[in-house]
């Protein structure tokens, strides 16, 4: 039997401001392990809206979520920041680095927090996935004197270093070139075929979303198909 | 919470915008060295001007109030019902005198609060120069615990003071008495007492207070010859001066002595009340100059912070979408306000100390305080203790409250704003 690693029931949100707004509408759904599924939808669907409640980080919202068949819907701040740096992976459209530290430094940081292992340990694995990703080259670079591809490879070593259950990305490559676009579906490819990490994408890119295990359509804050 | 984390991610984020950090550590660096300074130098000050009074005052003075008996003998001879009626009661002379004083002298210096004692003889005289003769008050001293307990030494510009030991016929004058009578030291000099007697005493010292009232009309001599000048025997004391190991323990003392003994004991604290509001003054003022200066130094901090969380916004949000607690994020603020509060507390009690170096060797050179040779400094570790408290306590307020907007930040706000 499959295990399930995120799972909503009957999750509904509201924007308040400036008018009510009900941006996402019942939405059912769930991802197996090792699972690589992509979000499609028309812009101001509510892909991003739902990725930030499946990532945690927005609480404000009715129905239930469960990760790793957890229940994480009423959870303090604190538990869910612990939960996000163990078990979640995100990658966003802009690489959003910490553009004061040096590109091993950035990677480093979750882990740091986490602080399940010691310093060098964490530094070890650090190299270790950006060689993985191959910029090993560029680990002591500053984060902010580097090419907008290699950004993002370092955003998503940086979203491997806890060894997360499950990865988030938000258009993780709609502010890439097409070569640097196939370059980061690769990797992402990749992570699930030979290491079977379980992914949730959102994208416009239909070559990307073509090539993904499952599509999940949405339309006007509903889950289509 | 991870510490050496917490203080990384603040350093970097300090020095990827070095400047206005430094500048807000400037801002201070100059509230704490102008409170060190201030304090210093108040406090110096205070310590001279109140040692300029403190020191010469006994802790306790001994002595007896000149009043008419309120029992006169006769009132000791009748029955309660006789009536006896006496007119025009008048002081007697020999009230001065303080009745049974080695007893009193031994009971003291057996109690252990008691440092010393120094007895003196108080008389009244005129100094004679020429056809001038002007008024005067001679005491009577035992220069040795003069010294030791009152640091008469201070204050004896010219001559050697224990001379007084063994010349008889020694006199120290007041400074302000020598510059009228054109005298100087070796020279002899003419006292007529009330009782008619004149005596010829040879200069040996000049005596200056920096109290004008005092250096115009007193003088010293020892015991000996005080009581010789009244015509007293060598049991003829008027006043015990009294130093204790704790000046704190005056009052009580002084009113066991006025309890068992029919005697007035004025205490230091009776007798000085006014310096201790114009210490407080000073000391109100320095606080109150400094504190404003670091509230200014605080609005630099918090502005500074406040742009740097601004700045910061998509690092404050990153760290929480990747684990990171509001508490972590908040402490990294807190964190860089007191790294500038270390900092600039740190260079502040250096600039303070410099200062205040600087300041204790310029000469200061005035007629009231002879032994004054430079501005007095107080150099008490306690302010620069003081001095880096304050810099760390008002630099963490002025990192809390921008820091509590970091702990806020809702990162989804920020990632979506993009
Ligand atoms: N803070 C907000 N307050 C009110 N309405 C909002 C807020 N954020 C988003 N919306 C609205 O919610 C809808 C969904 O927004 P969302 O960002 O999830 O769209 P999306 O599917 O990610 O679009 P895109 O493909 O362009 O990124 C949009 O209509 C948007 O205008
Ligand atoms: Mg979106």
């Amino acid at each position: 039997m499959t295990k399930t690693i995120l799972r909503t029931e009957n999750v509904n949100k509201y924007f308040r401001k400036p008018v009510l707004f009900h941006v996402l509408k019942d939405i059912n759904i769930s991802i197996n392990k090792g699972e690589f599924v992509s979000i499609m939808g028309k812009s101001g669907c509510g892909k991003s809206t739902l990725l930030y409640i499946l990532s945690t980080m927005d609480t404000d919202y009715d129905g239930d979520l469960y990760i790793n068949e957890k229940k994480v819907t009423g959870l303090s701040k604190n538990e869910l920041a612990y939960l996000r740096s163990k078990e979640i992976g995100f990658i966003f459209q802009f690489h959003y680095l910490l553009s004061d530290f040096s590109v091993v430094e950035n990677v480093m940081l979750p882990a740091l927090k986490l602080g399940a292992k010691s310093k060098t340990d964490i530094r070890k694995d650090a190299i270790q996935k950006l060689e993985m990703l191959n910029i090993g080259h560029i680990a002591n670079k500053k984060a902010s004197k580097i090419s907008g591809g290699e950004k993002q490879r370092a955003a998503i070593a940086r979203c491997l270093i806890n060894n997360p259950s499950i990865i988030m990305g938000d258009e993780p490559t709609g502010n890439l070139d097409s070569k640097n676009s196939q370059n980061v579906f690769r990797i992402l490819r990749e992570l699930s075929d030979e290491y079977g990490l379980s992914l949730l994408v959102v994208t416009h890119d239909h070559d990307f979303a073509g090539q993904t295990d499952r599509i999940i359509e949405m339309g006007d804050g509903h889950i289509i198909s | 919470m991870n510490i050496p984390l917490i203080s990384k991610i603040a350093k970097n984020h300090l020095l990827s915008r070095i400047k206005q950090p430094i500048v807000a550590a400037l801002g201070v660096m100059f509230g704490i060295g102008t409170f060190i300074v201030l304090v210093s130098f108040m406090t110096g000050l205070n310590a001279l001007l109140d040692g300029l009074v403190l020191n010469r005052t006994p802790h306790i003075h001994i002595y007896n109030e000149i009043e008419a008996s309120e029992i006169q003998p006769i009132e000791r001879k009748l029955n309660p019902s006789e009536i006896a009626n006496v007119y025009s009661v008048k002081p007697k002379r020999n009230l001065q005198r303080i009745a049974n004083v080695d007893a009193l002298q031994r009971e003291l210096l057996a109690d252990e609060k008691v440092r010393g004692i120094s007895p003196q003889v108080s008389a009244q005289a005129f100094y004679m120069a020429g056809d001038v003769a002007l008024n005067g008050i001679i005491n009577g001293i035992d220069i040795q615990q003069e010294m030791e307990l009152f640091s008469m030494g201070d204050y004896i510009v010219a001559g050697d003071p224990t001379q007084l030991n063994y010349l008889d016929n020694g006199i120290i004058i007041g400074k302000g008495v020598a510059d009228k009578l054109l005298v100087d030291i070796g020279d002899r000099i003419q006292i007529t007492t009330p009782n008619g007697g004149v005596f010829n005493l040879k200069i040996i010292g000049f005596y200056q207070s920096g109290l004008a009232e005092i250096d115009n009309i007193q003088s010293y001599v020892n015991i000996k010859r005080a009581q010789i000048l009244l015509g007293e025997k060598s049991n003829y004391i008027t006043d015990l001066n009294v130093k204790l190991h704790d000046m704190d323990d005056a009052p009580e003392m002084s009113r066991l002595i006025e309890s068992y003994r029919d005697i007035s004991a004025v205490t230091i604290q009776e007798a000085n009340a006014q310096f201790e509001t114009g210490t407080s003054i000073r000391n109100l003022i320095t606080y109150a100059v400094s504190v404003t200066l670091l509230v200014v130094a605080g609005f630099g901090i918090y502005n500074i912070l406040n742009m740097l969380i601004y700045e910061k916004m998509n690092d404050i949000a990153i760290l929480k979408a990747t684990g990171y607690t509001g508490a972590d994020v908040q402490w990294i603020f807190i964190f860089q306000a007191l790294l500038i509060g270390i900092v600039g507390g740190a260079l502040g009690l250096l600039l303070g100390f410099g200062l205040s170096v600087l300041i204790s060797q310029i000469p200061f050179e005035t007629e009231a305080l002879p032994t004054v040779k430079t501005y007095p400094v107080n150099f008490s570790p306690r302010y620069y203790v003081i001095g880096i408290v304050f810099a760390l306590v008002s630099t963490f307020f002025a990192g809390y409250l921008p820091s509590r907007k970091a702990r806020s930040i809702d990162p989804v706000e920020i990632l979506r704003g993009q």
